[in-house]
């Protein structure tokens, strides 16, 4: 018996019972839409991490000092929060020992109010130096960045991100105008380019102003304190060893002999990467097992069915036997019907999922939501469908081994 | 063609032995037409079945063909019937919601012949079905239905046609038409055929009638004719 006979005689046995073929189907192809439907939305979720996390800059790693995070404990002692200093800036930036750092730059961060003329708005005001841009991605759509001069000379002038100048200005061009940070007057000089992302803060709520500056005007009685460095190694590959040699160089500096004592952490966009990229394929994970156990359920009732189908069709059974049917003939013919039910249904499934996920984000409601794009991966597609068909599979072997070993006498007299 | 030797058969009814069939030595020729007669519970059905090739016996030796089929395995006898039995049921069995050319062609799917149209085609216009080739069970008398049944028994061209009790659901009229073309397909084409029967009327159309009784064969003569 060749698969076109065997198809045939499949389509036959289901369109026998159009609606219970229907109705069996409906198991499966509810599952496989929720299976699709899920892990594009995990799929998505895991995209939208991977996006913002990517905007922050790549290849960036990130030195607190130790306390700061609140992993120190009391042992690390008064005035740890003051553990970077700019020396250990500069002493990063040497690129003696520590080849495949591009550049370090030290942030100060204040927060207070700004104004401009009877606009106000809360932004945090970064301290910091001109590498600035390059080691945290950003691009300056307008005017300039500071240089080393308004560092050294302790500049009051800032580089404001677009939606501090949305907020403030309006209209007006920016360029020129003299704000006010915690009614210390600032002068206007740049503006950066949208970068866009929410969520994890915005990249464009920034003030960035020479680090000097924050700290002579801003920070005051708090002194010369570096909240943190930011350093930027030369590749994402590089990223690993760019992390042993600001370690080594602070220890170092620090004079700390046990790296478990460190007065500092790093952490990578890496790191976050890794974290955020693995809670959104453990999120992925639990909401497909969650639509797995619909398909589950889906395959009993296909099982089920096979199993009313072969007692209602016992006669039919032992008909086959007796005109030459051999087991394997009525074992392949039952299957083949279960597996197409479950394909049928998976397919169609999957074009219900795909169809949802793609018009989801143009229900308003949604649209208008921090709600993740659903994403359906080529891999859910495929790995839906052979499922789907593998449920058919075990599911359809009980009903139609009990079909293929029906003795012949016996099912010929059955009523 | 076909020789039982000593054929017996015991069916297991809980810790009871029931004796079905006592000891058969039965010869047919080729282009024998024979009718096995006996009344219910004589264990004509039981013989149908193990000349068949639906069973098997508990003892003795069954040849069909110069091959022994008393010790074959389920696939090896499925084979045996798709090749060299043709069925006709009393209730017809052909497959419901399937067109009259597709029930014939069933056996040659089985055996995975080619010309499969053609041949179930021509099966059914030897049996007077030309016109309802495209005809489900449902949409035929139950003559006609028994005439497909027939063609789909002849279409792998077995060595026997077994009918049993092919007439036991018509009418008259369907009968005797039925037993006109087992007649003609016997004389014809000197097709075996085995009938089964418990109707003195049927037999008659037969050339050789053997009368079961309690398992065993108490006549077997020619008729006259």
């Amino acid at each position: 018996m060749n698969l076109y006979e065997a198809l045939r005689m499949a389509a036959n046995g289901l369109l026998a019972n159009r609606t219970r073929s229907a109705l069996t189907m409906l198991g499966i192809l509810i599952g496989v839409t929720a299976v699709i439907l899920l892990v594009a939305v995990g799929n998505g979720a895991s995209v939208q991490i991977n996006n913002q996390v990517q905007s922050l800059g790549a290849n960036v790693i990130y030195v607190y000092p130790a306390n700061a995070r609140g992993s120190g404990g009391v042992s690390q002692g008064f005035g740890t929060a003051q553990s970077l200093t700019q020396a250990d800036v500069d002493a990063l930036n040497t690129r003696q020992q520590d080849p495949d750092v591009v550049a370090a730059i030290p942030i100060a961060q204040s927060g207070g109010q700004i104004t401009y003329g009877n606009q106000n708005y809360f932004a945090p005001t970064t301290g910091t130096t001109p590498a600035f841009p390059q080691v945290r991605n950003y691009q300056v759509a307008e005017g300039s960045f500071f240089t080393d001069d308004d560092v050294t000379a302790r500049h009051r002038v800032v580089v404001l991100g677009q939606t501090v100048v949305d907020n403030l200005f309006g209209g007006t061009d920016p360029i020129g105008q003299t704000i006010k940070i915690s009614r210390q007057s600032f002068r206007v000089i740049g503006v950066f380019a949208q970068k866009g992302g929410s969520g994890l803060g915005s990249q464009d709520n920034v003030v960035v102003a020479p680090i000097t500056a924050v700290w002579a005007y801003l920070t005051g009685a708090r002194g010369k304190v570096i909240s943190q460095i930011v350093a930027s190694a030369s590749s994402a590959g590089t990223v690993t060893q760019a992390e042993t040699e600001i370690t080594t160089i602070l220890l170092n500096r620090h004079q700390i002999s046990d790296p478990t004592q460190a007065d500092f952490q790093l952490q990578s966009q890496q790191d976050i990467l890794n974290q955020a990229t693995s809670i959104a394929t453990a999120l992925t994970l639990v909401l497909g097992a969650i639509a797995g156990i619909s398909l589950v359920v889906g395959g009993i009732g296909i099982m089920n069915i096979m199993l009313v189908t072969v007692t209602e069709r016992t006669r039919e059974i032992g008909i086959r036997k007796a005109i030459g049917a051999r087991r394997r003939d009525i074992l392949v013919q039952f299957l083949i019907e279960a597996m197409v039910l479950s394909g049928l249904g998976g397919a169609l499934g999957i074009a219900l999922g795909a169809l949802l996920a793609m018009e989801a984000p143009k229900i308003p409601a949604i649209a208008s939501s921090s709600f993740p794009t659903p994403v359906v991966s080529p891999t859910s597609v495929v790995l839906a469908f052979c499922v789907s068909v593998a449920i058919g599979l075990f599911f359809g072997i009980y009903p139609a081994n009990r079909a293929a070993r029906l003795h012949p006498i016996e099912a010929l007299r059955y009523e | 063609m076909i020789t039982l030797e000593g054929v017996t058969k015991t069916y297991r009814m809980g810790r009871i032995e029931v004796p079905a069939l006592q000891g058969i030595d039965l010869y047919i020729g080729r282009g024998d037409f024979v009718a096995i007669m006996g009344a219910s519970g004589s264990g004509k059905s039981t013989l149908m079945n193990i000349i068949g090739c639906l069973d098997v016996p508990t003892s003795g030796r069954y040849i069909l063909d110069d091959t022994d089929v008393a010790r074959l395995a389920d696939d090896q006898l499925a084979r045996i019937r798709n090749k060299k039995i043709g069925f006709v049921f009393q209730s017809y069995n052909l497959i419901p919601r399937t067109t009259a050319l597709h029930n014939v062609e069933m056996p040659l799917i089985y055996a995975g012949e080619g010309g499969r149209s053609a041949r179930a085609r021509e099966a059914l216009v030897s049996v007077g079905l030309a016109d309802r080739v495209n005809h489900q069970p449902t949409e035929l008398s139950g003559g006609q239905q028994q005439r497909a049944a027939i063609a789909r028994a002849l279409v792998t061209n077995p060595a026997i046609l077994l009918a049993d009790e092919p007439t036991g659901n018509l009418d008259t009229n369907s009968s005797v038409e039925i037993m006109r073309l087992l007649t003609r397909l016997n004389a014809e084409q000197s097709r075996t055929i085995v009938l089964i029967t418990h109707e003195q009327d049927i037999a008659r159309f037969a050339s050789r009638v053997v009368e079961l009784r309690d398992g065993r064969i108490v006549r077997d003569e020619r008729s006259a004719a």
